[in-house]
């Protein structure tokens, strides 16, 4: 299949090993992968901050890089859930329906990595190697918003080597949401201090998800701990073998 | 009590309450222990996602013609000897019921649980005519021995725990000896001093769960039997509403009886269900008064995307599954409508002008908890965004707005997305330690309180993928 990526900001910009883990993995399944290099954002940020014309431009941005593309990919639960859920709420609240009509078109092909891999391919096992002791966080967007039930598990339960602890109170918030972390801090830490510890109480190495901004908070809370627990993303994960552990 | 109007933004009224750690360890207690008592309940129906859908469509078709349904509930309540007043305010709403209190030379009422009372802040209103409002429900009775204000819808008293409670009522039940903190020693001096109360007072103030305009039928529903004795003892009896609590017809009450008990207590059914229609010579009030309330909620009815807030039956589910409620309580809310359905109502019933309400839309971190709980599906993230780009709209140009624009120019094509990367790592120099960041300036530096942040990397995705396609060509 060809399979057009959407890297997100986030990850181009701080996590570039996470865009590299998804092309390397989807090409070793067999997929043709492309990067279309004019794109940045999806807009996310600016409209759950409330900043609708500066979404709505980000919107129409990604239409335009996008709409060609047979399937979209990130690996990022959070932004697919913005196009899939928030880009027709957008396009309605400005009142545009020419955009409402083109993303109401493009949305049913767009996919995080996970639920494309297992819910639209069929794929659980990517052959995957990663002898460390794992504890998966399912992120809010990921589960609430796309449904993407146990997708996510299904792939970590077929990894090699690896061992993976359940995590209580996984379905709770992280605490990022995005400028929420900034705006409200003092909420946004008490929520993760409750997150972290019950990472830490896994005695897990690693705590993995499909959405490198959730692990950035959580990993610079953990890092603040000087725990030394972190985080990695689960294509990361998917993409090693036993030749190359990737992360 | 403050009503509708928070005394501060919700970022410093949090701040006071995060760093309680009783409060913290009283709250998650309690919504733990609701929030999985709900999931069992909720998880015995089978057709529950159907029935809360049912709920949506129920609660939409009468708001779509809201005024003719209270027209219709106006003239069966007449019909059956009752009197409907409209209060377009608080202010209106309050002088309704000091008026009738007056003409009977009332000094003294007893009120069943009502949020709808304490958002026009009845008590104080009565208060300064001389009027003396005695709380009935065993947690807002607490509440307000200790002139505190309500922290739950359902649970007021949620940030109390059992031995403050002791000492409250050893100090405000006089005549009840040195009571002990047994829950039900406890109840029983409560019971005493409220039955004394319930059989010597004439007048009662009631809220209203629903009210069916075909047949004039009004309804609380309620746990400890104090609703129905304030509805049935004294002489006159009035009944404040929201406009948006009226339903259509006497079947739509089945779903909601089904849908409003296991999503609040997590019970199958509510202990309590009283129904009254008018008057009844020679049983119960001899005289009735239902209070229509607007106070806002037109202008919430109006308004496409926020409409839906007003299918609200106030059962709290989604305070109890919040993790932002979970770690502040209600108080931080500075309303009687505290956590997710607070956060979007209260703003809306008092204009987005509001300096303090207009920051309760970002007191989310929008993890959709809330959306999921809800028994008739108010879309509460999606309206929790709306309402903040209605905010920014009131706020005009602030510092945030100019850096927002400069993200979205930078974002505007991917080469200037790479040029600001470039700047960010060049930039960042002086921050770094061992590859992260531990202190940040300015807007962004409520992150690094408590967090660090991992510093840009030296190559990015774009920038490895060039490099790539560089090499395969």
């Amino acid at each position: 299949m060809n399979v057009d990526l959407f890297i997100t900001c986030v990850n181009d910009a701080m996590f570039p090993r996470t865009g590299q883990a998804t092309v390397r993995l989807l090409e070793r399944l067999g997929h043709e992968v492309r990067f279309n290099a004019n794109q940045t954002c999806c807009g996310q940020m600016h409209l759950n901050t409330g900043y609708r014309e500066g979404a709505l431009k980000l919107i129409r941005k990604f239409v335009d890089d996008y709409r060609d593309a047979e399937v979209v990919v990130m690996p990022s639960g959070s932004c697919a859930a913005m196009v899939r859920e928030l880009y027709p709420e957008a396009a309605r609240w400005g009142g545009d329906t020419e955009l409402l009509r083109e993303v109401e078109d493009l949305a049913p092909r767009v996919y995080e990595l996970s639920e494309f891999l297992v819910n639209r391919l069929g794929v659980e096992d990517v052959g995957a190697y990663y002898p460390h002791r794992v504890t998966y966080h399912p992120t809010c967007h990921a589960m609430r918003v796309l449904r993407v039930g146990d997708a996510p598990l299904r792939l970590l339960r077929n990894v090699r080597g690896m061992t993976l602890l359940e995590l209580e109170g996984a379905e709770e918030c992280c605490g990022f949401g995005g400028t929420f972390s900034v705006k409200n801090p003092d909420v946004s830490a008490a929520m993760l201090a409750d997150k972290t510890r019950h990472v830490l109480d896994t005695g897990a190495e690693v705590c993995t998800a499909g959405d490198n901004s959730c692990l950035l908070h959580i990993g610079g809370g953990l890092h603040r701990l000087r725990s030394g627990a972190g985080t990695v993303h689960l294509a990361e994960i998917l993409a090693s073998t036993e030749e190359e552990v990737f992360a | 009590m403050s009503g509708l109007h928070p005394p501060k933004p919700f970022p410093e009224a949090a701040r006071d309450k995060v760093s309680q750690p009783q409060l913290r360890a009283n709250l998650r207690k309690v919504t733990h222990t609701i929030r999985e008592k709900r999931l069992r309940a909720v998880g015995e129906v089978p057709h529950w996602e159907e029935l809360r859908v049912l709920g949506e469509a129920t609660k939409d078709a009468t708001l779509a013609n809201l005024s003719d349904r209270l027209l219709q509930l106006e003239a069966s309540v007449k019909a059956r000897g009752g009197q409907v007043h409209w209060a377009r305010d608080a202010a209106e709403a309050r002088e309704l019921v000091a008026r009738i209190a007056e003409s009977h030379g009332v000094d003294e009422l007893i009120k069943v649980k009502s949020i709808t009372s304490d958002e026009i802040e009845l008590n104080a209103g009565l208060a300064e005519r001389g009027i003396h409002a005695i709380e009935t429900d065993l947690a807002e009775l607490i509440v307000q021995l200790s002139h505190d204000t309500p922290s739950h819808i359902l649970v007021p008293a949620i940030h109390r725990n059992r031995a403050e409670i002791q000492a409250l009522f050893n100090r405000e039940l006089p005549g009840e000896g040195n009571l002990s903190d047994a829950p039900a020693e406890l109840a029983g001096a409560a019971r005493r001093y409220l039955r004394h109360k319930f059989l010597t007072t004439k007048m009662a103030v009631s809220g209203v769960n629903f009210a069916v305009a075909e047949t004039g039928t009004v309804c609380v529903v309620e746990s400890e039997g104090n609703g129905r004795m304030c509805l049935t003892l004294p002489e006159v009896l009035v009944s404040v509403m929201g406009i948006e609590k009226v339903l259509e017809r006497w079947e739509d009450l089945a779903v909601f009886m089904e849908l409003l008990p296991r999503s609040s207590t997590a019970e199958r059914m509510n202990p309590y269900t009283s129904f009254w229609s008018g008057v009844t010579p020679g049983d119960g009030p001899q005289e009735f008064h239902l209070i229509l309330l607007d106070n806002g909620r037109t202008d919430v009815l109006a308004d496409a995307t926020g409409r839906q807030t007003l299918r609200c039956i106030r059962c709290s589910a989604c305070l109890n599954v919040c993790p932002v409620y979970e770690r502040t309580g209600g108080h931080a809310y500075g309303s009687v409508y505290p956590g997710p359905i607070g956060a979007i109502l209260t703003p809306q019933l008092l204009g987005m002008a509001d300096k303090n309400a207009n920051t309760l839309p970002g007191a989310s971190s929008l993890c959709g908890a809330c959306f999921d709980a809800c028994p008739v599906r108010i879309n509460i993230p999606q309206v929790l965004i709306y309402l903040r780009g209605e905010a920014n709209e009131e706020k005009g140009v602030t510092a945030e707005a100019l850096a927002m624009g400069a993200v979205g120019y930078a974002m505007s094509s991917g080469w200037r997305f790479e040029g600001a990367l470039k700047l960010a790592r060049a930039g960042q120099g002086p921050l770094v330690r061992g590859g992260e960041i531990t202190a940040l300036p300015g807007l962004l530096g409520g992150w690094t309180q408590s967090r660090d942040l991992k510093a840009v990397p030296p190559q990015s995705f774009r920038e490895w993928w060039r490099q790539r396609e560089g090499a395969d060509g």
